[in-house]
């Protein structure tokens, strides 16, 4: 069974960033990079899917420019079998619905039985990538995956969705496509020869061209970044605990109304 | 009607909108004042809900109620709404944000060819287009976006856009457009309940109680819970929290957990690391109580008390009893 993962580079949450000076971008100097955490679930269950079956390829495809191979190689230090890298300035200020076309044109190519997704990316934390890619390929989608089984002659998925106040169990014909949530897995470290393993493995690099995919401008465009507005500064309640917690019972009710 | 402003209906699955529904209605009517639209997929509706609906704003109700619309599958929605909006070419799609309709607006604007800008926190009207702000980057900046064409979709942050005031007796005419069902490739299998703690969810609550790693242990989130049926708050916890199995996952707070938005947030033990800021800064008032005076949380609190929280908590609870009972 081939498997295709989609991942994320994104710039790591204790990370700073700053915007850049074209004022819609962030300063990626000094940024340090990770795998989006979200897809490294999704990573780990294609992985599992692979080993408990016996058999299967798993591929790893992420778009952007040329630093997300970092990213790719450290997705077969995992375990990925090999990698596609979406890598054209055409692609540079891809939205969403551009993102999951070129996806869904590799995705075509490669025949895969299931995608697995992160549920979102945590740099623009938009989550509509896996949904889209649904749409686009006409395959059915379950959001914020908890647990998941694939049937044994591999021609449907049994996927547990989160959803407010509980989970809700679907039966999806395979191909489909399924976002992953926390609480899938545990994500493995890559082992040293992972490591070095991944460094023969191949990271086949794609153009805009070779999808047969026109350069279409963004549906939805950033207008700009802007810093938070700063929080009005606050205040440290003194004295013991029965006064202090007074003081903030009558300041939450009469100054702030929050009660 | 062309030009409107679509509401997408998130219920309670037993005929009645959410509550978060008055904020998206109040955000619309502010935006496309008397041009509000509130599209409702179910399979069935009360007549409470659709005239809840009216009371808070929506100008028209466009009912597309069907036995195949629950459960909420994507494949089948999309279809149902993608229809309906070819022929009332809606100027705007909202939703809030919710697990299902995170997915179904992502899909529903890939299929009308359109951006999505997911869990917005405000709007502006410039000439004629709409830039919706949204944080990004761990909250850590804001990202203003606009769309190249219309219907503009959206989903919407839960309490954070001031919510419609009921008008009682106010109506709206609601329309009953016929549902084309798409065939599913879906199989329903079974729900599964949480146990419920008969505490408001997450991401509605408007005030949330949050535990972390300073709670010591699982047994000790009963003080908390205790806290939150006196003032009516949700309980949720920090990763630290949950990654050492005291809370299950649908409890954490944060970037790889619930984004919340209360009016009053109340942090106990929590240190405030970025991952854990990122899914409640947007809070109204923050409260934070730890032992360590140099807790990053105190940096955007709104006050604070430095004491440990095993004291502060049950101190807390008898003032707010005492407050509330009066």
């Amino acid at each position: 069974m081939k498997i295709l993962v989609t991942i994320k580079q994104v710039p790591d949450t204790a990370t700073q960033v700053k915007i850049a000076a074209d004022g819609k971008s962030i300063d990626t100097t000094g940024v340090t990079w990770i795998v989006s955490p979200y897809d490294e679930f999704a990573v780990e269950e294609a992985l599992r899917i692979k080993e408990k079956r016996g058999q299967g390829e798993v591929v790893a495809v992420s778009l952007g420019p040329d630093r997300v191979k970092e990213a790719l190689r450290s997705c077969l230090a995992m375990g990925c079998d090999r990698a596609i890298h979406l890598n054209d300035p055409a692609w540079s200020a891809a939205d969403t619905l551009a993102t999951a076309r070129a996806l869904a044109a590799v995705i075509k190519q490669e025949e895969p039985a299931l995608v697995l997704c992160g549920r979102q990316a945590i740099d623009d934390d938009m989550g509509a990538v896996t949904a889209q890619l649904a749409e686009i390929l006409g395959w059915p989608c379950a959001y914020w995956i908890m647990e998941e089984a694939i049937d044994a002659d591999g021609k449907s998925v049994r996927a547990a969705r989160q959803v407010e106040g509980g989970l809700e169990v679907f039966d999806l014909p395979l191909p489909a496509v399924l976002a992953a949530q926390k609480g899938l897995n545990e994500p493995r470290y890559p082992t040293l020869k992972g490591i070095m393993g991944a460094k023969k493995k191949e990271i086949k690099d794609v153009k805009a061209s070779d999808l047969g995919a026109a350069a279409e401008p963004p549906q939805l465009s950033i207008v700009g970044l802007q810093a938070l507005p700063p929080r009005p500064p606050g205040r440290i309640i003194q004295g013991d605990v029965p006064t202090a917690v007074k003081e903030l019972v009558r300041a939450l009710r009469e100054d702030a109304k929050a009660i | 009607m062309p030009n409107a402003f679509w509401c997408i209906v998130e219920d309670d699955r037993n005929g009645l909108p959410k509550k978060v529904m008055a904020e998206v209605i109040g955000e619309a009517s502010r935006l496309a004042p008397g041009k509000v639209e509130a599209v409702w997929l179910t399979d069935k509706a009360s007549e409470a809900g659709l005239k809840q609906l009216a009371e808070w704003g929506a100008t028209r109700v466009l009912l597309l109620e069907h036995a195949a619309l629950a459960p909420y599958r994507s494949e089948v929605w999309v279809a149902a709404a993608a229809e309906l909006a070819g022929k009332e070419a809606p100027k705007a799609i909202f939703a809030p944000v919710t697990s299902r309709q995170r997915e179904f607006v992502a899909r529903l604007a890939a299929r009308l060819g359109v951006g999505l800008a997911a869990d917005s926190v405000g709007f502006a009207l410039e000439s004629d287009s709409l830039v919706a702000t949204r944080p990004v980057y761990a909250g850590k900046l804001l990202s203003k976006v606009t769309w190249a064409k219309s219907p503009w979709v959206a989903t919407l942050r839960p309490n954070v856009f001031r919510p419609a005031e009921g008008q009682p007796g106010k109506t709206a005419p609601v329309e009953r457009p016929a549902v084309a069902a798409a065939a599913a490739q879906m199989k329903f299998v079974e729900r599964r309940e949480e146990v419920s703690t008969g505490l408001p969810e997450l991401t509605e609550a408007e005030t949330v109680i949050s535990g972390g790693r300073g709670m010591k242990g699982p047994e000790n989130y009963v003080i908390l819970e205790d806290l939150g049926r006196v003032i009516g708050a949700a309980v949720g916890a920090s990763r630290a929290a949950v990654d050492a199995g005291w809370r299950p996952h649908r409890f954490q707070i944060g970037q790889t957990g619930r984004t919340i938005s209360p009016k009053l947030y109340l942090g106990f033990g929590v240190s405030g690391a970025i991952q854990h800021l990122a899914g409640m800064r947007t809070s109204k008032v923050i409260v934070a109580i730890n032992k360590d005076p140099e807790a990053p949380i105190f940096k955007i609190a709104d006050f604070g008390i430095v004491a440990d929280l095993f004291e502060v908590v049950p101190e807390l609870t008898k003032e707010f009893k005492k407050l509330l009972e009066k």
